[in-house]
């Protein structure tokens, strides 16, 4: 039986790790990840989590411990957040390439400069591209649910990927809120042992991600996309397997209120649940939107974004980071990418906003989708507009 | 005390290292316990010892919270140090109909006549409490018997649980700072309207 809980959504994700019986963390701590690796750190510690702490002098060696690590078999885990996720920026793409079922949690931070400690997607988008699983999530419960979630899909024999847990930096890294913190046996029914099929092996040595020449770079690239974009089978498999032993249910795109709704309203992250009451607000005002979340951010759902927008005839979309010099969102970029080859489809306007912690209230909310409506109807000069800027 | 909407918006007023985080917490895990919806936050960004912060509860009876941005129109604030009265706006945003819970060796009406607040006021002197039961000046944990008192956000015996979880053996030595609080707060209702 799981059992409620309120504490730090830090701390529960630190149990949630203990309950997966991880073998190795290896982390560098940085604001506003500090949480969790500071509570592994204590459980580690104090003996109730039987791994090897590795406190590495930056996340550039914390991804690249996490890589000989899960090479060998062990079960791994890190966090980090905005600049850390930075600085291991190049190792990112290693673990991928080298089908590394690696678990990381990412609080959300905006990167600098100026420095900024605060949340927003920038250091996200900025990993698009790495080859990692990537998952948002809204609130406490979401954020462990999708890190057990996020073992047993970077574990599966079939995707062998790692994948990154998003949440908001101090949004919910720092937020006290009531969670089902699972028990030890639903986690061991839930999640299997890790059995890498290829460890490494002192006793028969080899080599991993060597030299690939122009004769098999393609290949490989291609072997790797392949099984990402196959991953999602998978993906959607663990969920439903989830839902069967914790009653709770995730997908890849999910809607709120959104039937038949000629406006819809897009978001991705833990102002989604803020959006949700802006979204009751403008239903009682009278104007039919609804609310469309992004929680499969890698693969991308192109048939459920596809299916989600398909009658709707206004899009509003927000961002948290910005595509700079380029087309606004980056989120939104591909969610227009995506909608192109339909028939019919909506007109899309793009929102940037919530950058460097700034908050966007309920009010906020109502007021971008009102605005919103009005710029579909007159159009405008602009690739999007950022929301509440002071000019 | 719950608003129009069932719920319950506090903001605490501390210093860096003084604790208002944890009041903040022990609070929302109280209100956990007696299965209603809560959540405690920081004012977030760098902590620095002795530079003003804040920190957030809301309580929500039937309601699972949604909202998770900062605490800006509070129905209750609560000072964890009275020099903050002078130098932090921490009435900015009040409810009208709200209250603010300060640690002071004055009383509410004190306050009032000084300060010209309007909502209603409870006075505390918490510090004083934490002296003599704690040994050592932080209200933290003081103020909240105080803030079940005012607001009967969540009963005294929820809050025990989670004391002890935090303190361990030094939980029952706050719980008896707490109690303290709670029979010794003074509250004066808010100023009636035309009233000078």
């Amino acid at each position: 039986m799981s059992t409620k809980t309120g504490i730090e959504v830090s701390i529960a994700i630190g149990e949630v790790v203990k309950l997966t019986d991880a073998d190795v963390i290896a982390a560098y701590p940085i604001t506003p990840q500090t949480h969790i690796v500071e509570h592994l750190a204590e459980l580690v510690s104090n003996g109730e989590l039987n791994a090897q702490f590795i406190p590495v002098e930056s996340e550039h060696s914390a991804m690249s411990a996490c890589l000989g690590s899960a090479a060998v078999g062990a079960r791994t885990f890190t966090a980090t957040a905005g600049q850390g996720l930075e600085l291991m920026h190049e190792v990112l793409y290693v673990a991928s390439a080298m089908r590394l079922p690696i678990v990381m949690a990412v609080a959300n931070r905006a990167l600098s400069a100026p420095l900024s400690v605060w949340g927003d997607h920038s250091d996200v988008m900025a990993t698009r591209d790495t080859g990692w699983i990537q998952i948002f999530t809204e609130n406490g419960q979401e954020v462990i649910d999708n890190t057990l979630c996020a073992f047993r899909m970077a574990e599966d024999k079939r995707v062998l990927l790692p994948v990154m847990v998003h949440l908001d930096g101090f949004h919910l890294s720092h937020m006290i809120e009531p969670m089902l913190l699972p028990s030890q046996e639903e986690v061991d029914r839930f999640l299997p042992p890790n059995q890498y099929p290829l460890p490494l092996d002192p006793s028969k040595p080899l080599a991993m991600g060597d030299f690939g020449p122009p004769i098999v770079y393609t290949e490989a690239k291609w072997a790797q996309e392949y099984n990402l974009l196959n991953s999602r089978s998978t993906i959607l498999e663990v969920w439903k397997e989830f839902s069967k032993v914790f009653g709770r249910n995730y997908s890849p795109v999910e809607c709120y209120r959104c039937e038949g709704c000629k406006v819809l309203l897009f978001t991705m992250g833990s102002f989604s649940e803020t959006a949700m009451s802006a979204i009751d607000n403008l239903r009682n005002q009278g104007i039919d939107v609804g609310l469309v979340r992004l929680r499969l951010w890698r693969p991308f759902p192109f048939a459920e974004v596809r299916n989600a927008f398909k009658d709707a005839e206004v899009l509003i979309t927000l961002d948290r980071a910005l595509s700079a010099g380029g087309p606004g969102g980056p989120v939104s970029s591909e969610i227009k990418s995506a909608l192109y080859p339909l028939e019919k489809r909506p007109k899309v306007v793009s929102f940037v906003g919530g950058l460097g912690g700034r908050d966007i209230n309920v009010s906020g909310f109502e007021e971008m989708v009102k605005r919103g409506i009005e710029i579909s109807k007159t159009g405008s000069s602009k690739e999007y507009e950022a929301f509440g800027v002071r000019e | 005390m719950v608003n129009k909407s069932g719920l319950l918006e506090i903001r605490w007023h501390g210093r860096g290292g003084q604790g208002a985080v944890t009041s903040a917490e022990l609070l929302a895990q109280a209100a956990i316990s007696e299965n209603k919806y809560a959540h405690a936050f920081p004012s977030f960004g760098p902590e620095r010892r002795g530079a003003p912060v804040l920190a957030f509860v809301r309580i929500s009876e039937k309601e699972p919270l949604r909202i998770r941005a900062e605490i800006t129109e509070p129905d209750v604030v609560v000072v964890l140090d009275p020099g903050l009265l002078t130098i932090v706006n921490v009435t900015s945003g009040l409810k009208k109909d709200g209250m603010i819970i300060i640690n002071s060796r004055k009383t509410p009406e004190q306050i009032r006549a000084e300060l010209g607040i309007k909502p209603a006021i409870a006075t505390v002197d918490a510090t004083k409490i934490a002296r003599e039961i704690l040994g050592v000046p932080i209200t933290n944990t003081t103020m909240v018997g105080a803030v079940i008192r005012a607001t009967e956000a969540v009963k005294m015996e929820s809050i025990m649980e989670p004391l002890k979880h935090r303190f361990g053996r030094l939980a029952d030595r706050n719980a008896a700072a707490m109690k303290r609080a709670y029979d010794e707060t003074v509250i004066l209702e808010e100023q009636a309207i035309g009233k000078v």
